[in-house]
């Protein structure tokens, strides 16, 4: 290839670099993508705050509430209930998820952000292949998820759930799947809006609906059909009942109760292992589609 | 392509169409940008100037025709041509939240600056633009000129082949929009970048080697600056008239050539304007309110080209284009 100009004679081209392959380019892209993402998360500490206060008015506020209603008409859980437990430490892991699920799509939401103040074109007009915007937007997406979820478990004292060092160490990669997984499909959504409209759909029509079939307020056994099967399509379920599984029996709960509360297809209870390894899959098939999205060009 | 024909050609465009569903942006482009030169596209909103451009960098991909950058084939190997080029946009495409040094950093990182080079590069950039003293301020704090600069500096970071500005002075006030100019104009001679830019402000256009005038998406005249106003033959006439629509058809037979009406005067080409204000005045049966004649600018050129004049407050109609464009690209996505 003939350079136009002799002041550039001494740069490489691309196809010269990519002598050495196309994937430390793309790594590095990646990591450059994240790292402004998590930069930027670190610097907005105001929007840190706000990330904690809601999570802490549905677990004063909203936990409180409904633990004394419950136990007014009979105790949390419906008969058999175990002994100690409240509905507020049955709600934190997912009060955790919701902090996870709700941080993931702001963080993919970023990119139509971007795309409104001009942002997107410097990232979409280097020379770097397209799935490392749609990779790296969806770690670093994961990344401020998953550190406004594990933040929370501050709080874990003061709603009498019992950590343990296992529970701790189980917890973070579990967080780590369902923030990847959601932030994956942010992005792949994402990719595809043009306006901060588009968002007040996707919180209205997607977001709440999520949250709320995804057990994280209520066990999503001897539920209806119809909701029974919408539970089973949403990715947060597969991602919170995991979380609950390990904080609780980390703070106690017989293996008999967890499983009543558990995910169940067919009559049987889904190991965690499993349930984290559907999420793996829908957070892989979503960001394939998200790098689809951003590989058009118009 | 031939060797010889590259080292000529920087950025070359052959029938270069796009159209977005119903809408021609560009209608069949054909134009030749030479290595080191500052080409300036002028036009009015709309004209297809940026569609062009962003065709040229590759955000866009042509209905047809051909266009390299760099030697290298827009369609065929689209981050070939990222890697060659630098970019000025005409909406801010900072990181606010980042600081000027944060901004450059990321760039550097993408387009590959080695890691040794990176800091004095960017320290030298800073430098250029007279930023070196808020390079650590987040770009939310920056004046609108600030921000332009701060983009230069990033669009030149990875020394690129060409440096394309898609209406790069937009919004400034004129001190700012020659203050940019001065960063601007020595690019060339500086680092061998080549320009590429957008305007439709007729003053910058001043600044350019060269000059294609592009309007409904078609080139109306590729030249220099003066051999352009060399199209408009002798001096302009202005002339104001109590009753316009009467005293054109007498001006066109004094002047032999038919005026334009624009913005409630009369213009008219005339060889020598300070022979033709007397007889104007004495032989007209209208009465004449105001006359006054000037040496051809780029304004008449287009008026000439066009048969209309570019303002400044034709923002409107573009903005009505770009939404279209994008409410255009959105459904593109959906494929």
């Amino acid at each position: 290839m003939s350079t136009s100009n002799e002041a550039m004679a001494g740069a490489p081209t691309l196809a010269q670099r990519r002598g050495g392959g196309t994937l430390w380019p793309t790594l590095r892209a990646i990591y450059i993508i994240w790292y402004r993402d998590v930069l930027r998360f670190w610097r907005d500490r105001a929007r840190l705050a706000v990330t904690f206060a809601q999570p802490l008015l549905y677990l004063v506020i909203f936990g409180t509430g409904l633990s004394s209603a419950l136990s007014g008409a009979g105790g949390f859980g419906g008969p058999g209930a175990p002994a100690g437990f409240s509905y507020t430490q049955f709600i934190f892991p997912g009060i955790i998820g919701m902090s996870v699920l709700f941080g993931s799509m702001f963080a993919a939401v970023s990119i139509v952000w971007d795309r409104e103040f001009g942002f997107l074109k410097e990232v979409l007009v280097a020379p770097i292949d397209r799935s490392a915007v749609a990779i790296g937007k969806a770690l670093g997406g994961a990344t401020q998820a998953m550190a406004q979820g594990l933040i929370l478990l501050v709080l874990a004292p003061f709603v009498g759930v019992k950590l343990t060092f296992l529970s701790v160490i189980t917890l973070i990669p579990l967080v780590f799947v369902l923030a990847f997984a959601l932030s994956a499909m942010g992005v792949a959504i994402a990719s595809r809006m043009r306006s901060m409209q588009g968002f007040q759909m996707v919180m209205n029509f997607l977001m709440m609906p999520m949250f709320f079939l995804s057990g994280a307020l209520f066990p999503l056994s001897g539920l209806p059909g119809w909701m029974t099967f919408l539970t089973r399509i949403d990715p947060a379920a597969y991602g919170i009942d995991p979380l609950r599984r390990t904080l609780l029996e980390g703070a106690g709960m017989p293996p008999q109760m967890l499983d009543r509360m558990s995910i169940t297809i067919g009559g049987n209870v889904i190991p965690v292992i499993a349930e984290a390894g559907i999420l793996l899959a829908f957070g892989i098939v979503v960001l394939g589609i998200a790098v689809r999205n951003f590989r058009v060009r118009d | 392509m031939t060797t010889a024909q590259a080292v000529e050609t920087v950025i070359s465009v052959t029938g270069l169409t796009k159209s977005f569903g119903p809408v021609e942006a560009v209608r069949g482009i054909d134009l030749e940008v030479r290595p080191g030169e500052i080409f300036g596209f002028l036009g009015p909103n709309g004209a297809g100037k940026t569609t062009t451009i962003n065709i040229l960098c590759t955000l866009l991909r042509a209905t047809s025709g051909k266009a390299s950058v760099a030697g290298i084939d827009v369609e065929h190997d689209p981050a070939g041509v990222r890697s060659r080029i630098g970019l000025v946009f005409q909406d801010p495409s900072l990181d606010a939240q980042l600081t000027a040094r944060e901004n450059l950093q990321f760039h550097a990182f993408v387009y590959d600056v080695p890691a040794a080079e990176r800091a004095e590069r960017i320290a030298a950039a800073l430098e250029m633009v007279e930023l070196t003293d808020r390079a650590d301020s987040t770009v939310m704090t920056f004046s609108g000129g600030m921000k332009r600069r701060l983009e230069i500096a990033r669009g030149i970071l990875h020394t690129p082949d060409v440096l394309f500005l898609d209406e790069p002075t937009i919004g400034l006030d004129p001190q700012t929009r020659r203050h940019i100019w001065g960063y601007l104009s020595e690019l060339p001679k500086q680092r061998g970048v080549t320009i590429f830019m957008t305007t439709h402000y007729m003053d910058e256009a001043e600044y350019c080697d060269r000059i294609a005038i592009i309007d409904h998406g078609l080139i109306q005249a590729v030249g220099t600056p003066d051999e352009l106003k060399a199209m408009v033959g002798g001096d302009v006439v202005t002339i104001t008239t109590a009753d316009n629509a009467a005293a054109a058809p007498q001006i066109a037979a004094l002047a032999g050539s038919d005026p334009i009406a624009d913005n409630g005067t009369l213009r008219v080409e005339v060889p020598d304007g300070a022979a033709f204000v007397p007889r104007l005045v004495r032989e007209t049966s209208v009465e004449v309110r105001s006359v006054a004649f000037h040496r051809p600018s780029l304004d008449d050129v287009f008026l000439k080209l066009t048969g209309r004049a570019i303002r400044e407050e034709e923002a409107g109609s573009t903005d009505a284009l770009r939404m279209m464009g994008r409410a255009w690209m959105g459904r593109g996505q959906g494929r």
